[in-house]
């Protein structure tokens, strides 16, 4: 509203100057307008980066639309739809595969083999991984985002554990030590929402399941790798480590603070709310750490989130628009964008600077980053998530077997799958 | 048939009459087919289409399926979901709206309230007031720690309920908010309704003695018959199509408590644009929302039969 109420008193203002210089020189210079679409926090601050650029630029104007997460996809489907997608835009890295599908996405290929700054090797590779669809790059990294371990160090201490959990076995031996000190039958050592896919998803990725088979053409849910996983996680429902259902801990800040649970595996954005909401005398109580593994050997690995920056195949200012995106990927800007937002950089260079060294919690972000795999390049991939939180809801509440809940959550996806398998049969 | 000249001639008159009455008629029918009927019609192809995100890159990859919408739809448990949800919402929140609308109707056209224009305004207000606007004041109240409701509930020393995060209340607290919104609109056809039956039935009724009770039991209710059925079918048909109210203030949870028919019919097409599976959807409410309608006009008419 501020950044809206503010553009227009500019253009007031400017068009009262132009008024005024109009006897003295006859026009101003044409501007290239581009349009840029950014979503939720990133849309209303992205904004307060742009000063220094248009001072480089002087002949591009950015026009910033901010669009809510919560209704961004269907816009963005609806621009495509009506022919009325702005010039670049920012993208969560799963709804690449989709945007590609539709051919709205410019290949940045070419675009990048002559950029100066932005090179794949700048960036942590499972995350610019998930910007390439068939070893052709679609979007620039904006910013990273991952999923890891958030826990009560005291609470752990208390357990006899002085350390996170490195391994599943650890980690459920430590859920156990916790669940049995003295006062918390009533308290559970994990927090395991079943509204959040995450967890599900990535102790999958981390068996080295691929989550579908046969060139994404069928779920592989109930495969051995994938099932191993699950069942490990229904362990901790099953024997009350775990509360079932979503409705027991309504605030997870009161929950950790009270140690209500333990554990939970969260986000970046929680160390902003970590330390805003956990009452003070808990602050040197917490800690992050990287996802356990299910083996010593292999490093627990963790889901590739965040956003990119792309471009639309149908505008028609590119090159500008481009320029942006390298201005955006800068090292300083990106740590400017950290600074304001909290998003974690997407260039590796940016996190040599102290804000990020000297944050302990960052640490195990970085460490996480370096173990990132994307998960299913497809369209249907966010209608699958969402059929593996459903049917992880109706296991944990033993309204199903784990296997039986397993096989119902492939025969669903492989419904969703007949169109995809449809259209790859050779006709 | 009579074919004497002067019945030709009248044939005529009347061919010719009728044409101008559809000429006259022609700038709303044709809106209305162009932009009703035509996308209606659409919607019902589509719906045996499994026109999904990859037909909007190439319209080649279009299936006609036939009744495989509704087949998938049958055995969707989300779909059953949904349509317990919105049939709670229909049969809990439809009754209780009417009885409160009737409730203020009464009391705003006894002779012993004043300043009836007043109230009738500050009754009618929430109804004109933006949705959205009213959402955000009732997620204020449901605020399971800060929130009027618990604080109110503490006070009559009952534990505080998580309004909008329960999967029980979620529903109860989306009804509650959506009366509130909407009652006034009943509220003023029931008035228009108390005031448009004689005075002297009840001078009469008064004559012979029946009490307030008999009088409202008697004369008021059956005389308010015909709007009772308008409101009812029309609060009908408004509450099958609830969306507004989830969508700004649950989005369909918590553990999809609150998704209701045309909800999952949104997501389905808009979040995940399966455009052919919610035209199946819709064209199911739709056949709900008739039924419903047909079954309130017949009971009427029966009622009128007696």
């Amino acid at each position: 509203m501020k950044t809206l109420w503010c553009s227009r008193f500019c253009r007031c203002s400017s068009l009262v100057l132009f008024l005024l210089a109009a006897g003295c020189r006859s026009s101003n210079t044409e501007k290239t307008v581009i349009k840029f679409w950014a979503m939720g926090a990133e849309g209303e601050h992205v904004q307060k980066l742009l000063p220094e650029f248009q001072r480089r630029h002087p002949e591009i104007e950015v026009k910033i639309q901010g669009i809510p997460w919560t209704a961004a996809h269907e816009k963005l489907l609806t621009a495509y739809a009506g022919n009325s997608l702005p010039d670049m835009c920012q993208l969560g890295n799963t709804w690449i595969p989709e945007f590609n599908l539709l051919a709205a996405l410019e290949n940045l290929d070419s675009w990048i083999a002559r950029s100066r700054s932005i090179r794949p090797e700048n960036y942590f590779s499972g995350i610019w991984d998930t910007n390439v669809i068939d070893s052709s790059a679609f979007g620039i990294p904006w910013y990273v985002d991952t999923r890891l371990l958030f826990y009560r160090k005291d609470i752990l201490e208390k357990a006899g554990y002085r350390h996170a959990p490195r391994t599943w076995k650890e980690w459920h031996e430590v859920a156990v030590k916790i669940k049995s000190l003295p006062g918390a039958q009533e308290k559970y050592a994990l927090l395991l929402p079943t509204n959040e896919w995450g967890p599900f998803v990535l102790t999958g990725l981390q068996t080295g399941s691929a989550l579908l088979k046969n060139g994404n053409r069928y779920g592989d849910f109930s495969g051995a790798r994938f099932a191993s996983a699950f069942e490990f996680l229904m362990k901790f429902y099953e024997e009350k480590l775990a509360p079932a259902g979503v409705t027991q801990v309504t605030n997870v800040y009161h929950g950790m603070a009270e140690g209500f649970f333990a554990m939970y595996i969260t986000g970046p954005w929680n160390i902003g709310e970590f330390r805003k909401r956990l009452p003070a005398e808990l602050q040197d109580k917490w800690m992050t750490a990287p996802m356990p593994g299910p083996e010593t050997h292999t490093p627990g690995v963790s889901l590739a989130g965040g956003s990119s920056l792309v471009l639309f195949k149908k505008s028609s200012h590119k090159a500008h628009a481009w320029k942006l995106i390298e201005y955006l990927s800068e090292a300083e800007q990106q740590l400017e964008f950290y600074r304001i937002t909290g998003d974690l950089p997407a260039v590796r260079a940016a996190w040599q600077d102290t804000s990020l060294t000297n944050n302990i919690y960052i640490k195990a972000f970085y460490q996480q980053l370096e173990h990132v795999v994307p998960t299913p390049k497809i369209p249907e991939w966010e209608q699958i998530a969402m059929k593996v939180q459903q049917y992880a809801e109706a296991a944990s509440r033993k309204q199903m077997t784990t296997a039986e809940a397993l096989a119902a959550l492939d025969r669903e996806v492989d419904l969703i799958l007949e169109k995809r398998r449809w259209m790859l049969e050779p006709r | 048939m009579n074919h004497t000249p002067r019945a030709r001639a009248l044939n005529l008159e009347i061919k010719s009459l009728r044409r101008t009455a559809y000429f006259f008629l022609a700038p709303a029918l044709i809106p209305i087919f162009v932009f009703f009927f035509l996308p209606a019609l659409a919607a019902f192809i589509l719906s045996f289409t499994d026109f999904d995100i990859y037909s909007l890159s190439n319209f080649q990859y279009v299936r006609f399926v036939g009744l495989k919408n509704y087949l998938q739809l049958s055995s969707d448990p989300l779909f059953w979901q949904a349509m317990r949800n919105t049939f709670y919402y229909v049969l809990a929140g439809g009754p209780l709206a009417i009885v409160a609308s009737l409730a203020t109707a009464l009391l705003l056209n006894s002779k012993l309230i004043p300043y009836k224009s007043f109230f009738r305004a500050v009754y009618f207000a929430p109804v004109v007031t933006t949705l959205v606007a009213v959402a955000v004041v009732w997620r204020f109240l449901y605020h399971p720690r800060f929130g009027l409701l618990n604080y109110a509930l503490g006070f009559l020393g009952l534990a505080p309920i998580d309004w909008l995060g329960d999967p029980t209340w979620a529903m109860p607290a989306i009804i509650l908010m959506s009366i509130w919104k909407n009652y006034g609109y009943n509220m003023i056809i029931f008035i228009a309704g108390l005031q448009s039956i004689p005075q002297d039935l009840y001078e009469a009724a008064h004559m012979d003695g029946a009490n307030a009770w008999q009088q409202f039991k008697s004369i008021t209710l059956p005389m308010l018959a015909p709007t009772t059925v308008f409101v009812s079918i029309i609060a009908m048909i408004g509450n099958f199509q609830l969306f507004t109210e989830p969508y700004v203030m649950t989005q369909g949870g918590p553990v999809n408590s609150t998704l209701s028919l045309v909800l999952l019919m949104y997501q389905q097409g808009f979040r995940w644009w399966n455009l052919g599976y919610s035209a199946a959807i819709a064209f199911v409410l739709f056949g709900i929302i008739l039924l419903g309608s047909l079954l309130q006009a017949q009971l009427q008419k029966k009622r009128e039969g007696q």
